[in-house]
This record gives structure tokens, sequence and C-alpha cells, in this order.
């Protein structure tokens, strides 16, 4: 009887972790992996051979396997209670930066980088849990009280949580990854840090693209005018030698950083981490090298239409034109076979997902919560950003994957983790309340 | 604050969202530069084309078929050549004449496959086959090209060549999209005349195909797939054997002869001479061969029969004597006097009868016929009664089909000329300007009058019939050798001439090649040749042209002829011979006077006028110059990306 009870008490709570789960997101999440899942299957088709979206030799097969034990991790995550990410936040980013430095000497060698652990048929990146380590840990930094943002101190720290992955991962070649935990400073901005800081990131972003098309010269001159008309708008009380001052050395920043770009970008730079940030301003610039990513890619998309070429009739992606078809360049598929609405879907969905969470990231009542959740949100968004940004020549060509549309269990489950240690918070935040 | 900032980041994530969702919309719905992108890159379409039908004489015999062969093309885009030198050493060609071709095709697209080298035997493609995977952006097709049993018939059959940019213009005009650059068309002859029957219909497979060519199945599962029809073959009248027996009496001379069946209008036989063997302008070396025969000043790329235009000279005399009979200007027993006529006569006496008038070719005779005629009405001003009687001289003789295009089923047919009112005023520069003392020398088949030699034997094939013809043909089946000709060659014609005026006509004729204008030596006692000669003036030349025509037998005739010599001197000298030697070939299957027929197929009556000093040498060709086929000549034009080469660098520096 009293074994009876336990067990009814265990369910009801059970039940209620479901109850609290915000569905939305959940569903959301449901239908991009459904959706991602079958444009793998078009990706890799073969009209030659048609074989079965189940069929465990191909990619959508496979998938299908890591979407399955997605669920597990899933059950996992909702299952563990949710003060072990806070309580643990420090213990899981020091782990993962021993696996960022074990992989360097332990990872399978795949064209000359050591990124991934190899255990029978399963890869795994520890780049893809790092963000999530680092989500956590800077999380946990900042429902520190009296930490502040606007505080240099702080700042550093901060940083120098974030530097070191970055560093880990770059020196296992995966350039991507490591841009992608820069995306958190959207998080950090949203938690005080002064709006400087993304946007120097901005105005760096475009002086290179503008150092990189137009003469120095010209750049010089160019901002000499902006600098000049600013100075005209100014009011009167400000009109002093401090903003003087200010500006000169903006503005010398600002020639420092182009003359810089110029002398990286050329002497610095690998040859095919330059080529990558030309074919970005002109894709022509290296048809069949770099630029054929980009080229064929835009191909993929631009024939799909308004409605696409219907699902498994795409050519480009399937027959290769297309490189990394099922994995970077997912959005391709979608594109040529379901057009624009295809695309309107992807996008749509993925928008859904990031403003769904900023909503249930600003009801969370406990900072580490609101952090971590904004950090969800940077990861996302800079995935989207980039990833589709490439596709349609807006980006440079950085190798990261599409949440939850890109095949591989690696990411799926990375993504998965990242996202449900979110709502497992969010499904607690009544609790949290109660307790506080 | 908070709230600001999450205001502001929510802007970020949707303004990105917006930004990619109009450069998406830009790429997908606006710019349709891609999907063309997309289809050149992963469909290719490849061309079927159905076998060109066959050409039969009417004994059966096969003329014109095709030998399968294969195309080599280039897309430059795609081309990697490792090793230029061993490729030029397997295809044959020099280091210069491979760059030069490959310029040429690198100019037309670098993206489209260019025909690279033409027509590889079945041995070349065998030997090169494997090799050739060696160096990607080379591609095969199948193709064919017309394989000929004969030499004779070159200008009758025509030949087939690649369509020049001026066709396909044409085409677009027409509104249709059959053709596209490099496709073959027929030229001339009854290639062109009939090319939408022998081409059959083309057929196109899509193929999809991956980024390294492999090919990855039907595009659609084939459901836009063409099937490709075969073309039909045609039956045509002409008999080769007779033919080539008619070529060899035209061996080193110019002119022509066409032998038609009377009943059926028929062409038996079509001789243009000088001619060139058919296989010159098929294969490999059409274009080198084409501009050769085209600068060739005995022009043998036309086609005298229909093109050539001549003074019919005294064989128009049987029109004369049919239409004043008709006209009631003679009878068959007027007698006329020769007296004051500024003209020859041949029949040695100051006056003749009808019959001895068409028997000797009476110049004067004929002339007081034509003036009969002309004067033959009410009018009393002498102007207007020679328009009333040209008028209605002209509409008689027009029925002869003299100065009309007979509708042969043959392309460039000419009208000749057949004088009018209206032409005579044009020329006089008034309407009373002229009479008939003007324009008698028509009345003898001199003057203004230009006939075809297929229009003289239409003339041979109305007498043998006594008064009707059914317009000349070469086809006589479509697809099946029991099959009928077109609707408009079983039509008969009429003249409008009584039958009676045919006889009387008829009788002077035989007796003409009997004991008359036509040389003793020709004569053939066992076959009853009814014929009239005639020599036209040819100023341009060493001697006049020599005109024959004829049908036999008398009765039940089964042939009828015209045949032109240029610079033949007499028409019973030359062409008489040479027509009745054809007629009894085809009758009777051999020919009676041997030592004769060596005697014409050994005379040598080529002559070349001096070239005008006004012909400029041909140019050289510069570098971005190409050259092409246009309306049958030989041009350069500047080598932009809508005109295609027809020829190549490497043809133009064997052609100097």
């Amino acid at each position: 009887m009293n074994h009876l009870l336990k067990n009814k008490k265990l369910a009801s709570r059970e039940n209620s972790v479901l109850n609290r789960l915000d569905w939305i997101t959940v569903a959301l999440y449901i239908a991009c992996v459904v959706v991602g899942w079958l444009n793998i299957y078009a990706a890799v088709y073969n009209p030659e051979q048609p074989i079965s979206i189940f069929n465990f030799d191909t990619n959508s097969g496979k998938q299908l396997v890591f979407a399955g034990f997605a669920v597990f991790i899933i059950i996992a995550i909702l299952v563990i209670d949710y003060r072990f990410w806070e309580t643990f936040a420090f213990f899981i980013y020091g782990f993962v930066l021993l696996l960022l430095i074990a992989v360097l000497f332990l990872g399978a060698n795949i064209k000359g980088s050591h990124s991934w652990f190899r255990i029978g048929p399963i890869g795994f990146q520890p780049a893809e849990v790092a963000k999530m380590a680092t989500a956590l840990a800077i999380a946990k930094y900042l429902s520190t009280p009296g930490t502040n943002l606007t505080r240099f101190k702080d700042q550093l720290n901060v940083g120098i949580f974030m530097l070191i992955p970055m560093i880990l991962i770059r020196i296992s070649d995966e350039t991507g990854q490591a841009l992608v935990i820069v995306g958190l400073l959207l998080m950090l901005y949203r938690e005080g840090l002064p709006g400087i800081y993304p946007l120097i990131i901005i105005v760096a972003a475009t002086l290179l693209v503008l150092s990189l098309t137009v003469e120095t010269l010209n750049i010089a001159i160019g901002l000499a005018i902006v600098g000049a008309l600013v100075i005209f708008f100014l009011p009167r009380y400000q009109r002093n030698r401090k903003t003087y001052t200010a500006m000169g050395l903006i503005y010398v920043g600002c020639i420092s950083m182009v003359l810089a770009t110029d002398f990286i970008i050329n002497d610095v730079l690998a040859p095919h981490q330059r080529s990558r940030i030309e074919v970005l301003i002109d894709p022509n610039s290296h048809k069949r090298g770099a630029g054929w990513n980009v080229i064929q890619s835009k191909i993929a998309i631009g024939s799909g239409g308004i409605f696409g070429k219907g699902f498994l009739q795409g050519t480009q992606t399937k027959f290769d034109f297309v490189p990394e078809q099922s994995t970077d360049f997912i959005f391709c598929t979608v594109g040529e076979e379901h057009g624009f609405m295809g695309s309107i879907l992807v996008i749509g969905l993925l928008i859904g997902l990031i403003l769904r969470l900023i909503i249930l990231a600003e009801r969370q009542r406990i900072k580490f919560a609101r952090v971590y959740g904004y950090g969800v949100i940077s990861i996302f968004f800079f995935h989207f950003l980039v990833n589709i940004g490439m596709t349609i020549g807006l980006m440079p060509v950085i190798g990261i994957p599409l949440p939850f549309f890109s095949y591989g269990g690696s990411s799926l489950w990375s993504f998965t983790i990242l996202l449900f240690i979110f709502l497992k918070l969010d499904a607690q935040r009544s609790q949290i309340m109660s307790r506080v | 604050m908070q709230e600001v900032k999450k205001g502001i980041i929510q802007g970020v994530v949707i303004l990105v969202a917006l930004i990619y969702l109009a450069k998406l919309f830009y790429l997908q719905v606006i710019d349709e530069g891609y999907s063309e992108a997309a289809v050149s890159n992963a469909i290719e379409q490849v061309v079927q084309i159905p076998y060109r039908g066959q050409i039969y004489d009417r004994k059966g015999n096969l003329i014109v078929y095709n030998t399968p062969t294969y195309d080599l093309f280039i897309t430059p885009k795609k081309a990697r050549i490792p090793d230029t030198l061993r490729l030029c050493n397997l295809l044959g060609v020099t280091k210069v004449q491979f760059d030069s071709m490959y310029n040429v095709a690198k100019t037309y697209s670098k993206f489209k496959p260019s025909l690279f080298m033409r027509q590889l035997s079945v041995e070349d493609f065998a030997r090169i086959q494997d090799a050739m995977v060696d160096y990607p952006g080379f591609t095969f097709e199948t193709s064919a090209f017309r394989t000929y049993n004969t030499s004779a018939l070159a200008n009758t059959l025509g030949y087939v060549a690649e369509v020049s940019p001026k066709q396909l213009e044409d085409q677009e005009e027409r509104g249709e999209n059959y053709y596209r650059q490099g496709d073959y068309i027929g030229q001339s002859g009854l290639e062109k005349q009939y090319e939408e029957i022998l081409r059959g219909r083309r057929g196109m497979k899509y193929i999809m195909k991956d980024v390294h060519g492999v090919v990855k199945g039907p595009w659609k599962g084939g459901a836009a797939d063409i099937v490709p029809v075969a073309g039909k073959n045609l039956y045509t009248s002409l008999d080769v054997e007779l033919q080539q027996y008619a070529d060899s009496l035209f061996q080193n001379k110019s002119g022509s002869l066409v032998a038609i069946d009377p009943s059926t209008g028929e062409i038996l036989a079509m001789v243009s001479a000088p001619t060139y063997d058919p296989k010159m302008l098929s294969g490999r070396n059409y274009s080198k061969n084409y501009a050769r025969l085209a600068l060739n000043p005995f022009n043998p790329l036309l086609n005298r029969a229909l093109q050539g235009t001549y003074r019919p000279g005294s064989t128009f005399k049987t029109i004369e004597t049919l239409v004043g009979l008709q006209d009631g200007a003679i009878t068959p027993g007027t007698v006329l006097g020769h007296s004051g006529i500024r003209m020859n006569c041949h029949c040695g006496s100051s006056s003749s009868t009808l019959h001895r008038a068409i028997q000797m070719s009476c110049n004067p005779y004929f002339y007081h016929v034509f003036r009969r005629i002309i004067y033959n009405n009410d009018e009393t001003n002498v102007f207007k009664k020679s328009k009333v009687g040209l008028t209605r001289w002209h509409d008689r003789v027009a029925k002869f089909g003299i100065g009309q295009k007979l509708g042969v089923d043959l392309p460039y047919e000419r009208k000749g000329l057949l004088p009018d009112v209206e032409y005579y005023n044009k020329r006089n520069k008034g309407e009373n300007n002229w009479k008939f003392s003007n324009i008698y020398s028509v009345g003898i088949g001199e003057g203004e009058l230009l006939v075809t030699p297929l229009k003289l034997a239409n003339v041979a094939a109305i007498i043998a019939n006594r008064g009707w013809y059914i317009t000349p043909h070469l086809v006589r089946a479509i697809g099946n050798p029991k099959g009928d000709p077109l609707p408009e060659f079983k039509e008969k014609h009429s003249v409008d001439v009584d039958y009676r005026h045919f006889e009387t006509l008829i009788a002077g004729m035989s007796d003409a090649v009997r004991a008359g204008t036509v040389m003793r030596a020709a004569y053939i006692p066992d076959l009853e040749i009814c014929g009239k000669t005639g020599t036209s003036q040819n100023p341009k030349g060493p001697a006049d042209n020599s005109v024959f025509i004829c049908f036999a037998p008398r009765n039940n005739p089964k042939i009828a002829i015209a045949a032109v010599v240029d610079y033949g001197k007499w028409g019973g000298t030359t062409s008489a011979p040479i027509a009745m030697m054809v007629a009894e070939k085809y009758i009777k299957g051999t020919v009676s006077h041997k030592g004769l027929e060596r005697e014409l197929m050994n005379k040598n009556l080529l002559y070349l006028p001096p070239p005008s000093p006004r012909k400029k040498p041909t140019p050289l060709l510069p570098k971005d110059r190409i050259l092409i086929v246009e309306n049958g000549k030989v041009k350069s034009v500047p080598a932009t990306k809508s005109a295609y080469p027809q020829f190549s660098v490497y043809d133009f520096i064997t052609m100097q």
C-alpha cells in the first residue's frame, strides 16, 4: 500500500514536469528534427538506387538512430534534478576543457585535424558540447551576487571563460566552432555588457569587409567625412577637446584596424582562410576552388523557385554539386526541393524557436537560468546566422551545422542537451520560486 | 533597461530573418539565372538524331544512305588537357590546328559544347575512345553522314550541311525552334525539298548527371523525353543507269539534259554539267570541298537543269507553230516567202511550207508566223495592235510553262523570262514606243526569251502527249515504294491546243530528225524520234549554244528529252545526237552509233570566259573572324557568340 502510494506520488511528480514543460518549444524542436531528417534523406537520395529512408546505411537512417538516442538524452535530462547543472557548472566546464585537451592527443585523425573522438561507428566532437559548458560556466559566474558586467574585472573573467575553450578548439582546427563562442556576446549584452562591445565587433567586421573591397585611402577619406558630419551635428556643448580627442583616437583606431586587416589577410592567414574571406566578397574569384561551394549552393537554392522542385526531385544537392549537402549545406536541399516556401518554413521554425526561447528566458526568476537561456539563444542564433548566411552568400563559408537540421549525432545531441537543460530549468521555475 | 535590451535582441533576430528572406526571395523567385545554371549543371540533354530517310531510284537501287559516325565535342570550361602533344597525335592534327580549333570553340562558348572534330569514322573512334578518358571536357556524339552509291546526281540529290546562322534566324522569324546550332539540314536538291520528310523528328533524352559526370538516371523518370521518329525514304523516278550514261556524254562539257517520262511527268535523268561527286559534300571534307566547289569558275554547284537560263533558239518554233495554228494565224498549208527578212534561212529555197519550215528550221518562215500572230487582231494602230497581239501570244505560250515556275520538287527553280506588254513598255520606256519590228527575234526563240532545260523537256513532253503535261517531278513515292507522289504530281495540265495541230508539228519534227537539221550520222532507223534543234546565240563564248528537244517513239512516247550544250555550236550536231542516244539507250538499252558516241564523249567543249578584272582575291582570314556559308556563299563574319563557325581556321589554311 505504502509502496503503491509512493509510486503514485512519483508519477504525479513526473507528470508535473511534463505538464510544466514548454510544449511549444518541444513542438518546434520536433518539427525541426523531422524536417531536417526528411531533407537529409533527400540530400543523399540516389534516384538510380532508391534506398528506404529507414535504411541504416544511409545518413537518414543513421540520423533516425541519433534522434532515437536523443529521446533517451531528453528523458535523462528531465529526470536529473535541475539543481545539478547550476551546482556542477564549473565542474562540467572543467571536464569539457579536459576533453578538448585530450582530443588533441587521442582524437581520430581526420584530414590532419584532431577534433573527434571515435568510438566504433559513433563520433563525438567535444567542441560541440564546449558551447554548452561555456554557457553554463558563465551563467554560474554571473549568477554569483555582486558580479557586474560593466566592471572590467568581471568582463575580463568572462572573457577568460570564453577564450580558453576558443583557443583549444582553434588548435584542433575547428575555427567555426570556436567562433560560435563569440556569439555568446549576445548573452553578455543582455546581462549588462555595455553595447559598445558588440558594436565594436560589428564595426570591426564592417571595416574588415571594406578593407578587402575598398582602397585604404578611400576608407580613410570616407571615415574623415563621417567624422566631419558627426562634428557638424554635434551639440555645441559637446564640442570640446575631450570629444575631439576621443574621435581622433577612434579614427586612428579604425585606420590601424584596416591596415592591420590588410596585413593579416595577406601575410598572416593561411591561403585557404584568405580565400574564404575573398570568396565572401566575390564568389567568382575562386570559381572552382573555395567559391565553388558558394556558387553551387546559390544555384541549388536559386533553382528552387517559389515552390521548389518537389521532394527528392532536386538535382544540385544530391548529385554532389553542393558539398557537405547533408551537414553544413543542408539548407540547400530545402531551398532546392521546397523553394521559397520551404525557406520560409525553415527560417520560420528556427526564428520561432529563438523568439520563443527569448520569452522563456525573460520569465526566469533566477539569474542562472536566464543567463543560460540567453546562452542557448546566442548559440542557436549564431549558428542560424552563419549557416544560412553562408549558403546564400551573405556570410563566409564557416563549417558549422544548422541546429537540428544538419546530419550528425554529435551536433544533434549537443543541441538537444543545450536546449533541454534550459527547458528543464524553465519547467522548474515555480519550484525555484517556492524555494527562494 | 533590460526591456530595451530584450527588444533590441528580438529586433536583431527578426531583422536578420527578414534580410535572409529578402535575399532568398531574390535568389529563388526573382533571379531566373540560377534555374538555368542548375539545368546546365545537372541535366544533360542528349539529342537523339534519327537516321535520315534513304533515297532510291526507279528500279529500286539504293542511291543515298547513312554511315554512322562520331562527332567530337569540346566544352572549353570542362576541358583538362594535361598533354597537348599527345592529344594532337591522337586526333591527327598539328598543334597550330589544335590551338585554332580550341580558340574557335572558346569564342563560341566556354560552357556549351562546341564541335571540335566532325565525323570520326567508327575505326578512328574505336582507336581514340579509350585514350580520351584522360581528357575530360571532350565528349562524343553519334551522328551519321550521307553516303552515295553513285558519283552522279550531285545537284539533284543536293547535300546536307550544318544549319547556317541565317537559317536559324529565319527559323526564329517563323516562330519555330527545331534546328539548333550545329544541326544538319538539307541545303539543296531533294535533301532540301524533302527535308522535313527525310529528317524525321529528333528525339531528346534528359539525363541527370552528378558533379563527376556520372549518369544518375532519366530526369523526371523520362516523362519529358521525346522519342525520335525515323525519316521516311524517298522513291525517286530517276534511272541511275540512264543518268550515268547521260553524264558520260557530258564529259568535258557544260550544259544540261533533262529526260522525262511524258505520260507521268517523272524525271528519268537530270544532267547538269560540269558536276561533282556528291561524296565531296558529305563527311569530314565538306567545308574544304565546298569552298573549292564554290570557288570553281565552272560553277558545279549550279543545277543548270532548273537554274541555268538559256535562249531556246529554234526549239521555240515548236511552240510558235502550235500557237500560230491554234490562233488561226496560219494553217498547215500556209506557204510563206523569205524575201526582205533579215534572217538566215537553212532550207535553201525562196519560200516554204510549214512542214518544211519545221524540218529545216526556217527562220524567215517563223518571222512571218510570229508577225501573223502578233497582228492577228482588229486594232488599227500598229502599236496597239502589237500590244493586243503580244498579250494573246504571251497567254498561249505561258500555258507551256514558259516564264513560269513549273513547280518541280526541287528548290531554287528559275522562272526564266517570257516577255509581256509590261516588260516591253518598261524596256522601251513608254507604251507606244515599240511594235512588232522591235520584238520579232522572240518569235524564233532569241531576244529576251529565257528558258531552263527543264522547261524545254516539259515542252517536249507536252508535244509527246499531244497537248498536256504533268508537272515534272522526281519523287514518285514517299515512305513506301508502292505509295503515291504528292497530289500535285498527278494532275494533268492542258495547254489548250487542238490535237490535230500537234500531229502537224510532230510530222515536221520527225522529218527534222530523219532528213532535216539533225546530223545524218545520228539518225536511228529503227526508232522514230521526233525532235527540233536549236542554236541559240551566245555572244560571250566561242560558239553558240546547242539546243535540242525530242521525244520517242512517235507513238506512245516513252521519253521526252531536252539537251543544252554550251558552245556546242549547232543544235543538230551536239545536243541532238546526245539526246537521241539517251533516248535510244532508255528505250532499247543499247546505242547503235558507237563511233559517234565515242566521238561525243571525247569532245571537249569547256570554255572559261576571261575572269572579270573586278573580282577581288579571297582575303586572308583575321583571327577574330570565322567562315560561314550564307545563301550558298562562303563568307567571313566576326567571331561573335551567335555566329557558329562552319569552317575552322584549319580549313581556311588549306583553302589558301
